[in-house]
């Protein structure tokens, strides 16, 4: 399965904006993933352990929050996005 | 600097101007250096904080997703985002910067007064990482006639 790389975090993985990796829960890609790239780790989770807050994970469609988690299965074919959140405002 | 056609820097200032008094948001593809950020389209996103329109803006992950994936097909990246501050000047707020995670991405405001867009700013988020992360004045530099 392919795990798409945003935009701030591709210098932490060879530039790339998509990585290969194998797993059978999304946890188990990311995990993957920051081994693969370790200097990654630090900027997806906190000092727990957990994913960060403003990090969400999208396995195609879906937010992985609503399905189940990072215990989320994964197969062949999927594809997790990486996805820093967006928002601001006046006050 | 951020560098954009007229076309597109009209087009970030006149959504603000379409959605006031409520902010509005958007992302900015093209083409990243070292330095330097170009735009080559500007999408409009929906603001999903519906509570509060007039001084927040969320944009869905979701929708980031589904950008995404379309610039990938154009072979362009996500080199910034947008907003609008309706009567408010065009300067990053303490929640623009906690909210803000990008780092190396440019994010544009305009200040909408009285439902006309004014001044327009960019700010280019520095640092290595959240914990030092800082924004920084980014100057706009805007091609006409492209």
């Amino acid at each position: 399965m392919k795990i798409l790389i945003p935009t701030p975090l591709r210098q932490y993985a060879d530039k790339k904006e998509a990585i290969e990796v194998s797993g059978a829960t999304v946890g188990e890609a990311l995990s993957n993933l920051t081994s693969r790239y370790s200097d990654l780790k630090k900027h997806l989770y906190n000092d727990e352990g957990k994913l960060r807050a403003f990090v969400n994970v999208y396995l195609n469609d879906e937010d992985i929050r609503y399905l189940n988690k990072e215990q989320t299965a994964v197969k062949d074919g999927d594809t997790l996005a990486i996805v820093p959140s967006i928002a601001g405002g006046i006050l | 600097m951020l560098r954009l056609s007229q076309s597109d820097y009209d087009q970030l200032r006149r959504h603000g101007e379409e959605t006031y008094p409520h902010e509005c948001c958007g992302v900015l593809l093209g083409q990243a250096t070292d330095s330097s950020r170009e735009v080559r389209a500007v999408v409009r996103a929906g603001n999903t904080r519906l509570d509060s329109l007039h001084n927040r803006y969320n944009i869905d992950p979701g929708e980031l997703v589904r950008i995404q994936r379309q610039a990938r097909e154009r072979n362009l990246d996500i080199v910034g985002f947008y907003h609008s501050h309706p009567d408010h000047p065009a300067r990053w707020s303490s929640t623009d910067f906690a909210e803000a995670h990008w780092i190396g991405c440019s994010y544009v405001i305009t200040s909408v007064e009285k439902g006309k867009a004014a001044i327009t700013n960019s700010f280019v988020l520095a640092g290595s990482m959240e914990e030092d992360k800082k924004f920084e004045d980014e100057q706009i530099e805007v091609v006409r006639g492209a």
